[in-house]
Parts: structure tokens; C-alpha cells; sequence
């Protein structure tokens, strides 16, 4: 049972989390009767890709996508100490892809020389761009959903969707 | 009760499924996975390009808002787009000019925050103290947006929200006199207008539709790096204004069933 927590469990709790969440929304869609109960679980759907999104764009020990990196002989004069520190930490963890974006740098290095960001030090800000945008289409467009759902109140006096299609079937049987 | 048997059915084997496929993923907080690192002898991830060359491209310290506003322009555009034919859809849909046959919702109308309606006093007093802080702070969000967390959407929620805050402590009219059906519709039309017309000048000057970079010498920038930056504030700008406007139509809308009269 321990094993089974840490090996499967644990690593991918995030996607555990979503595809519960997610579930929840879709039985809301299906089994529900009442539209704005239905309205609900797509709300809560769409909550559950959000949180799956976000959380493909988390990195251990990393921080906000907000980064402005020092240009290189500022750090060089006023932070020794830190630039050293910087540097040592940078060469311990260099791999083969920083090697090849070193050669790529060089090439742009006549504008003006900044310090390396190490891409793993910060979390991925594209996921979170994707959702930003999301998220506010989400409310506009329930907006429009909640708006034809006070549009059906209006007209059949009633939001449980059983009682809407028979008075619908209804009206067809009397022509 | 059937549909519910079958939903429950349906949603066992999907979620079923998609635990199934689970143990493929990438565990959590794994900074080598693909949508970080991107695939192994593949292409280099394309958030790691936004990670290190955004500075140097644009001179913006907040990497979501330089992708948001420049790097993928298109989509924040038609993204606003949207956002705008939500409230156009939702003003066709709603929108009946007075509503005589309606008596329920004929109240006393109430014109000031604090007058004439004692149960209001604290609620309208409290919301105009903290109805210009929202306010400001909105417009720092907005403006502040790439170099701190904000941008434009943000913004402009916060924006709307104050509206909104004035309508529930006092009444609609008091927010529709502040900001009325004609004005935000036009703010919201100028604000799809504002981001498109960063683009079409860009166009103009010979470089691609929302190409930032040439806007330059109308801009009176150092280089094409601040004019980006420049130009990302000035979409932002019109994202906030689409957003706040669309935000309060939606609620004026909804709270009155389409009347704009009298309000919650």
C-alpha cells in the first residue's frame, strides 16, 4: 500500500486531482435535470482543465515567471561575491543544451550581455498564458449561457429541462 | 434516475480511462518533462525560449504578459474579440426596452448612496470608500502589467468589479449613470479597436500584422525592444477597456433581465 502511494500516487497526484474534478463536472452535464446545475458542472469542468494546465507548468524549486537578469559586467563590478557564487553554481549544473544556447548567445553578445537565466529556476509561464485567457472567455461565455437560461425561464417558466421538453412536445401535439 | 445510472456509467469508464493513461504522464513538478523541456531529440521547448530570450527581445521582466501581448498576439486579439461578441450576444439576447408588464419589479428608485434609504448607509458608505481603491489599484495592475503580475485582463476585471460593487450597494442606475449602456459598449468596441490597431499600424509600416518591433519612430522608443514593450502596455490597455466594459454589461444584463431597470 505504501509503495502503491509513492510510485503511483504521489508523482502524479496533480492529474488524480483533475480527471476526479473533471468527472464531477461531466456527471453534473449528464445527470443533472436543472440547467443551471448543468451550468455548474461545465464550470467545474472547465475548472479541472485549468488546474491540469497549471499544473504541467509547475517545476520543483522554481519561481515566478517574472525574471530581470542583470546585465553581466554591472554584476560583475557590484555583486562579486554573488556573480561568483552565480557562475560556480551555474558551471556545476551546465549540460549539453546550455552549451549549445552559450554558442547561440555569443552571437547576439555585440547588443548587450545579460545573466544566464537557468530555465529550470522558473516555472513554464506558457501554460499559464493559455489559462489567463481562458478563464476569462469562461466567465464571458457563461455569461451567454446564464442569459439563455433566464431567456427559457422567461418563456416556459420553468429551468428543470424534463418539464421544458414537455411542454415543448406539447405544443407540437396541439398543431 | 435512468439518465443518472447512465451518467454514472459513462463517467466511471471515461474517468476510468483517463487514470489509465495517468501513469504515462510526467510526474509532478518535473522541470525535463516535455511541456517544460520539450521532447527528447525534438525541438527545444518553446517556454524555454520565452524563459531566456524574452528580456533580450523585449525588455520585459514578466514572461506571461510578453507571451500574452506579443509573442502570441493573435490569440490574446481574437481572445477580446470574443470576449466582445459575449456581449453582444448576450445584449441581443436580453436586452427588451422596459418591461411595463412586469409590476413586481417596479421599486422606489434610489439616486444617491446614503439618501433615502437608511438600510444602506453602512454598505454605501463602506463601498464609496473602497470603490476608488479597487479603482486605482485596477489601473496599476494595468499599467504595471509587465513589469509585475497584471496585464490587462486582470485589469479590467478589477475594473468591472468596481462597477458592479457600485451597482449592488446601491443601485444600477447609480453605476449606469457613472458608465452608461452607450459608453461601455463604445469602450468596449475601442478597446478591440485600440489592439487591432496596433497591428494595422505595424501593417503599415511594412512588417507583419502585430509586429510590435517597427512601431519605433511613432513610439519615439531607443529601440525595437522598448517599442515592444511600449506597444504590449498599449494593447493591455485595450484588453482592460473590452473587459471592464463587457464585465458590467454582463451583470447589468443578467441582474435586470434585460431591462436595465432598478437592478438587485
Amino acid at each position: 500500500m505504501e509503495q502503491l502511494v509513492e510510485q503511483i500516487l504521489e508523482p502524479h497526484f496533480n492529474f488524480w486531482i483533475y480527471v476526479i474534478l473533471m468527472m464531477i463536472g461531466l456527471w453534473a452535464v449528464i445527470a443533472k435535470n436543472n440547467l443551471i446545475k448543468k451550468l455548474i458542472g461545465l464550470s467545474i469542468f472547465q475548472t479541472a482543465i485549468i488546474l491540469f494546465y497549471v499544473s504541467l507548468g509547475v517545476k520543483e524549486d522554481a519561481n515566478i515567471p517574472i525574471k530581470k537578469p542583470t546585465p553581466i559586467e554591472y554584476s560583475e563590478r557590484a555583486y562579486d561575491s554573488e556573480a561568483d557564487t552565480r557562475s560556480a553554481y551555474a558551471a556545476a549544473e551546465k549540460t549539453p543544451a546550455d552549451e549549445n544556447a552559450d554558442s547561440k548567445a555569443g552571437d547576439s553578445q555585440k547588443k548587450k550581455a545579460y545573466e544566464k537565466i537557468n530555465p529550470d529556476k522558473i516555472a513554464n509561464p506558457l501554460p499559464h498564458v493559455l489559462m489567463l485567457t481562458a478563464i476569462v472567455v469562461g466567465v464571458a461565455t457563461l455569461g451567454v449561457a446564464l442569459a439563455i437560461a433566464q431567456m427559457i425561464f422567461k418563456e416556459f417558466g420553468t429551468l428543470e429541462e424534463d418539464e421544458v421538453l414537455k411542454v415543448i412536445k406539447g405544443g407540437e401535439q396541439d398543431d | 434516475m435512468l439518465s443518472k445510472v447512465f451518467a454514472t456509467i459513462a463517467v466511471v469508464i471515461t474517468g476510468g480511462l483517463l487514470l489509465y493513461g495517468v501513469y504515462d504522464f510526467p510526474s509532478f513538478g518535473d522541470p525535463n518533462s516535455p511541456p517544460n523541456a520539450g521532447v527528447e531529440g525534438g525541438a527545444d521547448s518553446v517556454s524555454q525560449y520565452f524563459i531566456t530570450q524574452t528580456y533580450n527581445d523585449s525588455k520585459v521582466p514578466n514572461i506571461v504578459t510578453a507571451v500574452l501581448a506579443d509573442y502570441r498576439g493573435y490569440d490574446t486579439m481574437f481572445e477580446t474579440v470574443v470576449v466582445f461578441a459575449a456581449g453582444i450576444a448576450i445584449f441581443c439576447i436580453m436586452r427588451s426596452l422596459g418591461n411595463a408588464n412586469d409590476p413586481a419589479r417596479e421599486k422606489d428608485e434610489i439616486h444617491s448612496f446614503t439618501h433615502g434609504d437608511h438600510n444602506r448607509i453602512i454598505i454605501g458608505t463602506t463601498c464609496r470608500i473602497v470603490v476608488p481603491i479597487v479603482q486605482i489599484f485596477a489601473l496599476y495592475v494595468i499599467a504595471h502589467g509587465h513589469y509585475s503580475p497584471g496585464g490587462g485582463f486582470q485589469g479590467g476585471v478589477l475594473l468591472g468589479a468596481s462597477f458592479i460593487l457600485l451597482a449592488l450597494s446601491s443601485d444600477l442606475n447609480a453605476a449606469l449613470k457613472r458608465l452608461s449602456e452607450k459608453n461601455y459598449f463604445a469602450l468596449a468596441a475601442i478597446g478591440v479597436l485600440i489592439y487591432a490597431g496596433f497591428g494595422l499600424v505595424a501593417q503599415f509600416l511594412g512588417a507583419n500584422f502585430l509586429e510590435y518591433g517597427v512601431l519605433q519612430p511613432i513610439l519615439f522608443t531607443d529601440g525595437p525592444e522598448m517599442a515592444r514593450s511600449h506597444s504590449m502596455l498599449g494593447v493591455e490597455i485595450g484588453v482592460a477597456f473590452t473587459v471592464m466594459a463587457i464585465m458590467f454589461s454582463i451583470y447589468a444584463n443578467l441582474s435586470t433581465r434585460g431591462t436595465l431597470k432598478n437592478g438587485l
